[in-house]
C-alpha cells in the first residue's frame, strides 16, 4: 500500500452524518437516528434472532449458550482490564465459583433455578472479591500473576480436601424448564449487561474507574479510596463471570473442577483482543467468532487452545486495536489519500 | 535432618526454576509467562533427540539448550519486541506463546508416563542418615554452579556488565552505547537456557508432563515476588524460604498443600512487605 502512495498521507475525517448525530439534534432526522441506531439494532436483533434461527440445530443452540457465557466473562475481563486497569488472567475462578455456588444452593438447599442464579451471581461476586482482596493494591503484572494462580489452586484444593464432591463434582443440579428459557435468559442478560455497563462507564463512577487505571495517585489525592473502587470493579467483573458459571451449572446439570479449566481463562482474553479492548461490545463479537471456531476444532483436543493462543498473539502484535475499533472507524470516518 | 536435607534440595530446585524468570524480568522488565513452557519444551526436545536420533545424553542436552535459547531469542525478537512497554500486551502475548507451546505439545502426544528422561547417575548417597539419590545431589551442585556462573558472568564479562547496566538504568545504559533491544534478546536467550538447564536437571526426577509447565511458572513467579522482582539475591533467599516452607508443610500437613504454600507466601509478602525481601523502593512504586 505505502509504496503506491509516495508523498501522500492518509486523511481521516469524521463523516458528516457522524458529526450531526453526535449532538442532541440527531433526533430531528430519521437519517441521523438510523445512523445511530443501525449498529445497535443489528446487534440486539441479531442476538435475539439467533436462538430462533438455530431452532433446527440443537447442537448449535448449545454453542450459542456457551458463546453467551464466554461473552459475559469477556465483557468482565474487558471492563476490568481497560476501565479499571486490572488484568485478570484467571477468569476460570469466576466461572468455577459461580457454578459451584449455584450447584450447591440447588442440591443442598433445594432452591429453584430462578433463586440460585441471582444468589450465585451476587454471592459469587462477593466471594471472588474477598479472595482477591489482598491482591488489589497490586498493579499490572503482579495482579495478573496472582489472579492466574487462583483457578489453578482452587481445583487443587477441591481435589485435596475432597469437598463438594471432590473430583466427581456436584451432580444432579436442576436444569432449565426449557431450551428457550435458557437461551433467552442468557441473551437478554447479555444485552442488558452490555448496555448497562456501557452506561456505567460513562457515568461519574466510570470516570473514577478510568482515573484509577490511568493515574491512581491523582485519584488518591482527590480523597477517593482506590482499593474500594478496584474492589467494586472486581466485584462487577466477578459477578458477570459467576452469572455465567451459575447458568453453565444449570445447563450441564453439574458443577465440577473442569469449570476451573484454562479455556475459561484464555478464550475471554482472546475474544477481547480480537474484538477490540475497551469497547465492551468487542468481546461479544470476539466470542461470536472464536467460540464457533473452538467448537469446530473440538476434535483436535487441546490443539484448539494452541490455536487461540496463536490467533491472540497475531492480533496483539499486528492488529492490536481489534475488530470493533476497526469497524467503528470505518463506519464513522471517511479515509482518503491526500498530497502532503 | 530429613527436613534439612530435603529442604535444601527443594530450595535449590526452586532457585533453578526462578533464575531464568528473574533474569529476564530484571533486564527487560518483561514478565516472561512462557517460562514454564520453555522448561517443558527443553525436556521434550531432549527426549526426542535421545530417543528418535539416539544422540548421547550430553550432546542431546546441549543441543536442546541451544535450541531453546534460540526459541527464546526469536520469540523476543519477532513478537515481544514489538509490544515492549505495553504491560497488558506483554503479559497476554507471552502467556499466549506459552500456552501455544504447552497445549501444542500436549496435542502432539506429550502425556505423563511415556516421556521419561533417565537420571544422569543412578544410585543414592547417604547424607547424615538420609538417603538421597545422586540426581538430587547433582541438582544442588549444578544449581550452585549456575548461580556462581551467573555471578561471574554478570560481574566479570562485558556482556554481563551490559546486562547489569540495563537492569539498573536502561536510559543511562543506552547513552553508553548499549543496544537495549539486543541486550534484551540476549537476556531472553539466557533466561530460556536457564529454564532449559532446570528442566534437564529436574525432569529425570519425574516424567515430562505439560502440567509441570504451569507449575514451574507459578513457582518461579512466587519466588520472584517474595524475593522482590528482578533482585537475584532476593530470589535466592526467597527460594530457600519457600523451599523450606513447602517441605515443612508436606511433612506436617500433607502433600496436597504444597502448592498452596506458594500462594500464601505471595499474599503474605504483598501484604506485609510489598517490595519483597530485597526489593527496592522503585519497584515498590510500580507495584502498589
Amino acid at each position: 500500500m505505502a509504496r503506491h502512495h509516495e508523498g501522500m498521507r492518509k486523511e481521516r475525517l469524521d463523516r458528516g452524518i457522524k458529526v450531526r448525530s453526535d449532538g442532541v439534534y440527531a433526533v430531528g432526522s430519521w437519517r441521523e437516528m438510523a445512523f445511530l441506531l443501525a449498529p445497535r439494532l443489528v446487534l440486539i436483533l441479531g442476538l435475539l434472532a439467533l436462538p430462533l434461527a438455530l431452532a433446527q440445530a440443537p447442537y448449535w443452540q448449545k454453542v450459542l449458550s456457551i458463546i453467551c457465557i464466554y461473552a459475559l466473562l469477556a465483557i468482565g475481563f474487558d471492563f476490568l482490564a481497560h476501565f479499571v486497569g486490572l488484568v485478570s488472567l484467571g477468569g476460570a475462578l469466576y466461572i468455577g465459583v459461580g457454578a459451584y455456588l449455584a450447584a450447591l444452593l440447588n442440591t443442598e438447599l433445594g432452591l429453584p433455578v430462578w433463586a440460585t442464579i441471582p444468589l450465585a451471581t451476587v454471592l459469587g461476586g462477593g466471594v471472588c472479591t474477598l479472595l482477591l482482596w489482598p491482591c488489589l493494591p497490586l498493579r499490572g503484572v503482579y495482579f495478573a500473576i496472582v489472579s492466574l494462580m487462583f483457578p489453578l489452586l482452587a481445583s487443587r484444593i477441591i481435589e485435596a480436601l475432597d469437598v463438594f464432591g471432590g473430583t466427581d463434582g456436584v451432580i444432579g443440579v436442576a436444569g432449565f424448564p426449557g431450551v428457550w428459557v435458557e437461551q433467552y435468559l442468557l441473551v437478554v442478560c447479555l444485552l442488558l449487561i452490555l448496555f448497562g455497563l456501557r452506561r456505567l462507564v460513562n457515568e461519574d463512577v466510570g470516570l473514577v474507574f478510568r482515573g484509577v487505571k490511568d493515574n491512581d495517585q491523582a485519584v488518591k489525592a482527590s480523597g477517593i479510596n482506590i482499593t474500594t473502587f478496584k474492589a467494586l470493579g472486581v466485584f462487577i467483573a466477578a459477578s458477570l463471570g459467576c452469572l455465567g458459571g451459575a447458568i453453565l451449572a444449570h445447563i450441564y446439570n453439574w458443577a465440577g473442577i473442569s469449570q476451573f479449566a484454562l479455556d475459561f481463562s484464555i478464550i475471554p482474553i482472546a475474544a477481547t483482543v480480537v474484538g477490540g479492548g475497551g469497547t465492551l461490545v468487542g468481546p461479544v463479537i470476539g466470542c461470536l467468532i472464536l467460540v464457533p471456531i473452538s467448537e469446530l476444532l473440538r476434535d483436535f483436543g487441546t490443539l484448539r487452545i494452541a490455536v487461540y493462543a496463536l490467533i491472540l498473539m497475531a492480533f496483539i502484535v499486528f492488529k492490536s486495536e481489534g475488530l470493533m475499533s476497526f469497524g467503528a472507524r470505518k463506519y464513522n470516518q471517511s479515509e482518503s489519500w491526500v498530497e502532503i | 535432618m530429613e527436613i534439612l536435607v530435603y529442604g535444601i534440595i527443594n530450595s535449590v530446585t526452586l532457585a533453578l526454576m526462578a533464575l531464568g524468570f528473574t533474569l529476564v524480568y530484571g533486564v527487560s522488565r518483561l514478565p516472561n509467562f512462557a517460562h514454564g513452557a520453555l522448561y517443558v519444551l527443553t525436556g521434550y526436545i531432549t527426549w526426542q533427540l535421545l530417543n528418535r536420533l539416539g544422540l548421547p545424553y550430553f550432546l542431546a542436552g546441549f543441543l536442546s539448550l541451544a535450541l531453546v535459547g534460540g526459541v527464546g531469542a526469536l520469540m523476543y525478537h519477532f513478537i515481544l519486541e514489538r509490544i515492549r512497554g505495553m504491560a497488558i500486551s506483554e503479559i497476554i502475548a507471552s502467556y499466549a506463546i506459552g500456552l501455544a507451546i504447552l497445549e501444542g505439545l500436549r496435542w502432539a502426544g506429550l502425556k505423563g508416563g511415556t516421556f521419561i528422561l533417565k537420571p544422569f547417575i543412578e544410585g543414592s548417597l547417604n547424607i547424615a542418615g538420609v538417603s538421597v539419590d545422586y540426581q538430587r545431589v547433582l541438582a544442588v551442585v549444578l544449581g550452585a554452579a549456575l548461580v556462581g556462573f551467573l555471578w561471574l558472568f554478570v560481574n566479570q564479562t562485558r556482556l554481563g556488565l551490559a546486562l547489569k547496566g540495563m537492569a539498573q538504568d536502561e536510559r543511562a545504559a543506552m547513552t553508553l552505547g548499549i543496544d537495549s533491544d539486543r541486550m534484551a534478546v540476549v537476556a531472553m536467550a539466557l533466561g530460556s537456557i536457564f529454564a532449559g538447564v532446570a528442566a534437564l536437571v529436574l525432569m529425570p526426577l519425574g516424567s515430562i508432563i505439560v502440567e509441570s509447565g504451569y507449575q514451574v511458572l507459578i513457582l518461579a513467579v512466587a519466588v520472584c515476588i517474595v524475593g522482590g522482582l528482578g533482585s537475584w539475591t532476593g530470589a535466592l533467599l526467597a527460594a530457600f524460604v519457600i523451599g523450606f516452607a513447602q517441605i515443612l508443610t508436606v511433612s506436617y500437613l500433607g502433600a496436597h498443600w504444597q502448592m498452596v504454600v506458594a500462594l500464601v507466601a505471595i499474599i503474605l509478602t504483598l501484604v506485609l512487605r510489598p517490595s519483597g525481601l530485597f526489593g527496592k523502593q522503585k519497584e515498590l512504586e510500580e507495584r502498589v
